[in-house]
């Protein structure tokens, strides 16, 4: 294939991918607008006032930044996984194996598709949550590689899980068992300070932590982690994540019989 | 003269320990229209699958147009269109984007693969139902819908697994004509049915495989040749007499019917005259079973055989 017709190809896989979410505006783009209002109003305004002050901020402020990232994690997760089971399931992930189309592109067309949606609900969530509290972004192109990135790398998990997934249940099982509590744990309504210094330690063992307090520094300019070392375990992951998923596309694992 | 496909020495063992093709070889030239023909597992769409990626293969060799599957599988593509025997579209769907998303798959621009999209869904009578969602489409539609879809990037080498399985009979010759026609213009064409008479109508080479081995391989009028008898059924307006024979292996199967085998260089001349001779009037005739059936079946039957003795 030509470099033009790689592209056609990656327009194509990316197109069908967004028009996928779009169509399926109500259960891809709504139920995160509406449980991230639920968050602000009960842990920001309700609760948070009770709280007061976390890592030097109101509760609400605080909370915001994590929230965000969780709808981002989320959404790119759910969005590669279903998208790519559901064709897995129904086979006509046979059209793009038949063609003549590389699984680099194949996957960045899938992996693309997936962080807009991401990107698209950060961008949502982040509007609804100026209506509950002041954000001044502290660094702006840190904040959005932060997302962008994380935004990739759980695409990539969801594009794994999916390819080893054989039923439905399995493409559920990961973001319950393991994608929300992470999240939970992650620092996202708690500074890590508030630990004992054991699970403080557990916690940085949490991918989660890197991602939520990486994207707190770039909004309010605080964070429990070294930025850099977060930025950088992030972008590890997201390479690693990339190498694995490249490789098992190429060898067609559970795919090709 | 250019081989379209040539396969040697093709082994495939499933990861659930069968084997589904024992060493198949064959070769199929440039404009050529085949049948690849064989019961249920023999190993028919294990090929097919070979041929599109979907199946690893075990062992063997696999050139499209000479390029060699295991060199250059994304060339090799190109040249290929594949009609599955299952249907594998979303079912949710829209006809047009159906074609158009494949067309994008092999880098043709939105444009061209519209034009593409919109002459073949014409041309194989979906283009009312272009907006309709897949799963709305009756059983033979979705079959042409992927045949529409496989022609899209216009590949030089054509493989449909059972296309008309399921198509109803006027459809059936519609799509034989089309097939046809995309054949005369130069697309080389390889099938899978079991209808014997559509491979007797539409083919000129076949390969029949049987258990993972291929058993036949030869042109269609020579296969043909090897037929010696024919079996007819004959309707006759008087009763038979209880000792009727007419000089042919016969079977009286109720007082009005008879059952004739008549040998290749017999002819039926001398049936007729026997039967004219009883004072009996025949009021129609009709062959027993398509004769490529009857060959089909007794090839079979001597491939069990011999495997049986091994
Ligand atoms: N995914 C699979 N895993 C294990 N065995 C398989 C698989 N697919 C096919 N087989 C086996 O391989 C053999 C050949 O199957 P194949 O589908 O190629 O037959 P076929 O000639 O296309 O038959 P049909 O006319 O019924 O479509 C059969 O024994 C079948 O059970
Ligand atoms: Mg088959």
């Amino acid at each position: 294939m030509s470099n033009y017709e790689k592209w056609v190809a990656f327009c194509t896989i990316l197109i069908k991918e967004v028009r996928r979410y779009l169509r399926i505006w109500p259960q891809t783009l709504l139920p995160p607008a509406i449980t991230m209002t639920l968050y602000f109003v009960i842990f920001g305004t309700l609760i948070g006032s009770r709280i007061g002050e976390m890592g030097g901020f109101t509760y609400m402020q605080f909370v915001v930044p994590g929230l965000i990232m969780m709808s981002v994690v989320t959404n790119s997760y759910a969005n590669l996984v279903s998208s790519f089971f559901g064709a897995k399931y129904g086979h006509s992930i046979e059209e793009l194996l038949v063609s003549p189309t590389p699984g680099y592109v194949i996957l960045a067309g899938f992996v693309t598709g997936s962080c807009s949606r991401g990107m698209l609900v950060a961008l949502i969530v982040t509007t609804l949550s100026l209506m509950f509290a002041e954000l001044q972004v502290q660094h702006l192109w840190l904040t959005l590689g932060i997302v962008l990135l994380t935004s990739i790398l759980f695409s990539l998990f969801g594009f794994i899980n999916a390819v080893f997934a054989n039923n439905f249940d399995d493409i559920s099982i990961i973001p319950t068992f393991v994608l929300t509590p992470l999240i939970y744990l992650g620092g996202v309504f708690y500074s890590l300070e508030l630990l004992p210094d054991f699970w403080a330690g557990v916690s940085r063992l949490n991918p989660l932590v890197y991602v939520v307090n990486g994207f707190r520094y770039g909004v309010l300019g605080v964070s429990d982690v070294d930025v850099r070392f977060a930025f950088g375990m992030i972008f590890l992951f997201t390479v690693v994540a990339g190498t694995y998923s490249l490789h098992l596309l190429n060898t067609g694992k559970r795919l090709r019989q | 003269m250019t081989t379209a496909l040539a396969i040697k020495n093709l082994h495939k063992v499933y990861g659930n320990g069968v084997e589904a093709l024992k060493g198949i070889s064959l070769s199929v030239e440039e404009g050529d229209f085949y049948a690849l023909l064989g019961p249920n597992g023999a190993g028919k769409s294990t090929v097919i699958g070979i041929l599109f990626s979907l199946i690893n293969k075990t062992a063997g060799s696999v050139e499209v147009f000479g390029i060699d599957i295991d060199k250059n599988f994304p060339q090799a593509k190109k040249a290929l269109g594949i009609v599955p025997q299952e249907f594998n579209f979303n079912m949710f769907e829209r006809v047009f984007d159906i074609v158009v998303t494949q067309g994008g798959y092999y880098g043709l621009p939105q444009k061209l693969a519209r034009e593409r999209a919109e002459n073949y869904l014409k041309e194989l009578g979906l283009w009312e139902k272009r907006d309709s969602q897949a799963r709305e489409l009756s059983g033979g539609m979705k079959r042409r819908l992927m045949i529409a879809r496989s022609l899209v990037h216009q590949p030089r080498l054509l493989v449909l697994d059972e296309p008309t399985a399921g198509v109803d009979i006027e459809m059936r010759r519609t799509m034989w004509d089309f097939l046809r026609s995309i054949n005369a213009a130069g697309t080389t064409i390889i099938l899978t049915t079991h209808y014997l008479d559509e491979a007797e109508t539409l083919c000129r080479n076949i390969a029949i495989i049987d258990e993972g081995r291929i058993i036949q391989h030869s042109g269609i009028r020579e296969f043909l040749q090897q037929l010696r008898t024919e079996k007819f059924i004959l309707d006759l307006r008087q009763e038979l007499p209880a000792d009727f024979s007419p000089g042919f292996p016969c079977e009286v199967v109720d007082q009005h019917t008879l059952e004739v085998m008549v040998d290749k260089d017999q002819g039926l001349n001398a049936l007729f005259r026997a039967i004219s001779a009883e004072g009996l009037e025949v009021a129609s005739m009709r062959n027993k079973s398509n004769r490529l059936e009857e060959m089909f079946v007794t090839l079979l039957a001597d491939s069990a055989d011999e495997r049986a003795d091994e």
